[in-house]
């Protein structure tokens, strides 16, 4: 079955059957291997995509759902001269990577965040990541590089 | 110190970039043509015997190239344990056996075209079971009678299989019960931890080729390539020089990387068949099928005077090793020799322990290390033992640490899993951490305020920890550098980063040798044919034992470019200064790293400037820190929740202080969900009931307290530029901190792992209190 959908802004169309999952057709179809799988039951946001600027588990996600869709991953945050988005910017110059295996889900979730608000309270910023999971950093860098990408004060 | 160019300064990762935009970087990201997929049968019983397996309809599927079993894989006995020649794990497993041992362990592998074909496959696989006696417990391992789990008569390092104990450990220091008898007080406890899984977000992960010359190729995620390449070398019966182990980005590890699990089996695949392959763990075999951390019940028992100072130390220590013995003396061993010295002051110090075998998931090395385990109940006793002479804990801890100077007798009598080494402490600022913690955590304020007495109780805790910085004596770190033609180095190790930035603080050290900017170092890590031999990352080891190794080689190239630019300067090398990519001599001449290189490449004497250095430890300068908790319990509910922590942390000299921090706030989340959360929680036959991660449950960004992490000035005089290893004792202060924290709440002791809303509510009530 055929499934047509945008993805970091290129029309793509690709063979999916019904129990594909959007992380599959990304992964496995496109070659976008920035997107993680964690879990593949939607628990630890590894795998986090924007479809059409919403934060969705794609390991959990059909993909035909997302038929005519924009979809946007990791690899398209930064721009067509690789100049890095201010979140993805944010992430290196406050040590938010370790493993960085979680980095991309954290990633999306929070572009869609700052999208929302440009300026994101603290307590907002925890609550709107707490369905991503991160076991190298404790959380603290990955707060400080919002504050820091919304132009905010960083706590430390 | 302040003369660094780069060491101390917060350079960023050097693989931020490719991290943040998703470049394909990880293992599973590799996209091989015709892979094979390969998917576990695992064991459906905790302890049986396979009477017979029937493949052949599995072989019949269509898409099914391979089936392995104990029929047709070698029986050679061996240990998953990733550590160095010979192991001290016992070799109690093999690839496939005819026994399995817990609910998880490998019946069966299927290799298929895709990965729904060998799932279904593995359904198809008919197994007759002679179902034996479960071992579901500590009490069940050492009970008169005990079914035994390993009488096969080809092991061996078993300590004595007849009584189920993998491994033991005893090491004494004076005399004890005289030492007790001396004291004015003494207290006791038992502490129990419970079973838990690393959770990496990457789970196990590797591929598998053979390249063009026909050599196996591995390409894994794995803290220990060249342990894993040895050990598939054993286990297959094949020479090392068939094998290259490549170590791509790991996706977090935490010690269960540390370990063998699918190399074997992926390197069997390929040999057979020709044919790439790839086994990637699902969440649920991460959490039933590799490893986990081995729960321990330990007691022990501090003597003291009423003066307060420590006299008499005991821990008796009982780990559960679970199916097979893999890491188990160690880890033991370590739950004392990485606590006790700690109260050097004591003369009287009795250490004894096993590790024992059941039928539940095998222990594994779990960041911590046993340190973890063992610290709970002696910080909870020293603890208890100011409380009784009305001393602060703080200042119990203040009379009794190890400094600076000082030893402790038990460095030498116990090693991990045989003697260790005398050591003098050549760097301790445990007071400044005691210090610094206090004041950032407001401790003296915080102790003086009235008691709550309301539905919502808060409490203070605190705990000291030291960690190691490698294994004195055992492990072994190398580096290479080679430098270019415009200056740049490539810089080889065999360390693995696995997320803690080990490349980056790597390169920061060799770019302080030779007066680099960061971006002039190209790392590689770790590849078996191209990277010189590390043991890996373990033990605390990256930083102080392979850092050590990258500074020799990075001195040792210095040199070299040193002398070509005396031929160069006409100016003896001794005189020279190297910094800001050139070298300059004392009349203000200068040449620049390139034309140095470009000269040595192209022009007079050539030659390629590089070297190789390794470094073996004689000694492991232990990282310390000071820990301090805030809590407040819910005495309705008995929920804990944490309102603040500081950790002041002693690592000598941070390499790269921002990323020494994270390393401290990354274990101490990953303790505190230990501490309060995670569990792997079991049914009556060995199950796991919550292998996935809706059901065990990870702390988010709503279940930490704010956590300040202090790094104190130190410098160690033993370590590359003053460095200590730093990546795991962050993990061991959460537990006895916030049980401490508890008992000053609410005044009761917990002693069992994690301090759950119903541990707590049932203590509270046994308690009487509501």
């Amino acid at each position: 079955m055929n499934l047509s959908l945008t993805v970091n802004g290129a029309a793509v169309t690709v063979e999916a059957d019904g129990a594909d999952t959007l992380l599959m057709v990304l992964r496995d179809r496109l070659r976008l291997t920035g997107t993680k799988e964690g879990c593949t039951e939607g628990e630890c946001g590894a795998c986090t995509v924007l479809v059409d600027g919403v934060p969705v588990d794609s390991c959990i996600l059909a993909a035909h759902s997302a038929a005519g869709s924009e979809v946007q991953t990791v690899e398209g945050l930064a721009d067509r001269g690789g100049a890095l988005s201010p979140i993805q910017q944010a992430f290196i110059d406050n040590f938010s990577v370790q493993c960085g295996f979680c980095t991309p889900g954290f990633l999306m979730t929070l572009t869609a965040l700052i999208a929302e608000d440009p300026t994101p309270e603290e307590e907002w910023v925890k609550a709107a990541v707490s369905g991503n999971l991160c076991r190298c950093t404790g959380y603290t860098t990955i707060v400080d590089a919002v504050m820091a990408a919304t132009g905010q004060e960083v706590a430390r | 110190m302040s003369d660094f160019t780069t060491i101390g300064f917060n350079e960023r990762k050097v693989d931020g970039d490719s991290l943040v935009t998703g470049k394909p970087v990880f293992a599973g990201d590799l996209d091989l043509d015709h892979v094979l997929h390969l998917a576990l049968l695992a064991s459906p019983h905790a302890h049986a015997k396979i009477v017979s397996i029937d493949t052949s309809r599995a072989e019949a599927l269509e898409g099914v190239e391979l089936v392995l079993d104990h029929r047709n894989t070698p029986p050679t006995r061996y240990t998953t344990a990733g550590q160095g020649y010979p192991e001290p794990s016992p070799y109690d497993a093999r690839m496939f056996d005819t026994t399995v041992r817990f609910v998880g362990d490998r019946v069966a592998v299927v290799a298929a075209d895709t990965l729904e074909i060998a799932r279904e496959a593995c359904g198809l696989i008919d197994v007759e079971w002679e179902l034996l006696p479960p071992v579901l417990s500590i009490d069940d391992s050492i009970a008169e009678g005990a079914t035994i789990v390993h009488p096969e008569e080809d092991a061996s390092g078993i300590f004595d299989a007849a009584r189920n104990i993998a491994g033991a450990v005893e090491a004494v220091v004076g005399n004890v019960e005289a030492g007790f008898a001396d004291s004015d007080i003494v207290v006791e406890t038992t502490c129990e931890t419970q079973y838990a899984q690393h959770v990496p977000l990457e789970p196990h992960i590797a591929q598998s080729w053979m390249d063009e010359h026909g050599r196996l190729v591995i390409y894994t995620s794995t803290q220990v390539p060249f342990h894993a390449r040895r050990i598939v070398s054993r286990v297959l019966d094949i020479p090392v020089h068939r094998v290259r182990v490549i170590k791509p980005r790991l996706g977090g590890g935490f010690g269960v990387k540390q370990e063998i699990l699918q190399e074997d089996v992926l390197g069997l695949v390929t040999l057979r068949t020709g044919r790439p392959a790839r086994w990637e763990y699902s969440r649920k075999e991460e959490f039933v099928s590799s490893r986990t951390r081995h729960p321990m019940r330990v007691r022990v028992k501090v003597g003291a005077t009423s003066d307060g100072m420590i006299t008499a130390l005991e821990m008796d220590a009982i780990s559960n090793s679970g199916g097979y013995g893999t890491h188990g003396l160690t880890v033991l061993s370590n739950a004392g020799s990485k606590t006790l010295p700690m109260y050097n002051k004591a003369e009287h110090i009795k250490f004894s322990g096993k590790a024992v075998y059941t039928t539940m998931p095998v222990g594994g090395a779990y960041r911590g290390y046993g340190a973890t385990q063992g610290c709970f109940p002696l910080e909870t006793a020293i603890d208890e033992v100011a409380v009784r002479l009305g001393v602060d804990p703080l200042e119990l801890r203040r009379r009794n640490h190890i400094r600076t100077g000082e030893t402790s007798p038990l460095f030498e009598e116990l090693g991990e899993g045989r003697k260790g080494v005398e050591m003098t402490i050549s760097s301790c600022e445990l007071g400044k951490c005691l210090d610094s913690g206090a004041e950032l955590f407001g401790w003296e304020a915080k102790r003086s305020r009235p008691k709550d007495e309301g539905r919502v109780r808060r409490g203070i805790g605190l705990s000291i920890h030291m960690q190691g910085s490698g294994i004195p004596e055992v492990d072994m770190g190398a580096a290479s550098i080679k430098m270019n033609d415009d200056g740049s180095i490539n810089l080889h190790v065999g360390a693995t980063d696995l997320g803690t930035g080990s490349d980056t603080i790597l390169a920061q050290m060799a770019a302080e040798v030779l007066g680099l900017p960061l971006g002039k170092v190209i790392v590689l890590s770790s590849d078996t044919d191209l990277t010189p031999f590390d043991v890996g990352a373990y033990a605390s080891s990256t930083t102080y034992v392979s850092g050590t190794a990258v500074v020799r080689a990075a001195t040792d190239v210095k040199q070299q470019v040193l002398e070509v630019a005396a031929a160069m300067l006409g100016s003896p090398a001794d005189g020279l200064m190297l910094g800001d990519e050139r070298v300059t001599s004392p009349d203000g001449q200068s040449v620049t790293l390139a034309e140095i290189n470009l000269r040595s490449l192209y022009g007079a004497d050539q030659k390629q400037i590089a070297a190789t250095a390794s470094f073996v430890p004689s000694e492991s300068p232990p990282p310390f820190m000071a820990s301090f908790v805030e809590v407040e319990v819910d005495i309705v509910t008995g929920k804990v929740t944490l309102l603040d922590y500081v950790a002041a942390v002693d690592c000598g000299q941070a390499i790269n202080p921002a990323m020494a921090e994270g390393q401290v706030e990354g274990a101490l989340a990953n303790g505190i969900g230990y501490a309060l959360m995670e569990e792997m929680v079991f049914d009556g036959s060995g199950r796991v009931r919550n292998a996935d991660m809706a059901r065990y449950k990870l702390p988010g960004t709503l279940d930490l307290a704010p956590i300040k992490v202090i790094l104190v000035e130190s410098h160690d005089p033993t370590g590359p530029m003053g460095a200590k290893s730093v990546g795991e004792i962050g993990i061991n202060g959460p537990i006895p901190s916030i049980a401490n924290a508890i008992y000053d709440a609410i005044g009761i002791r917990l002693t069992e792992t994690p301090f759950s809303p119903e541990k707590v509510w049932r203590a509270m009530r046994d308690a009487g209190i509501e």
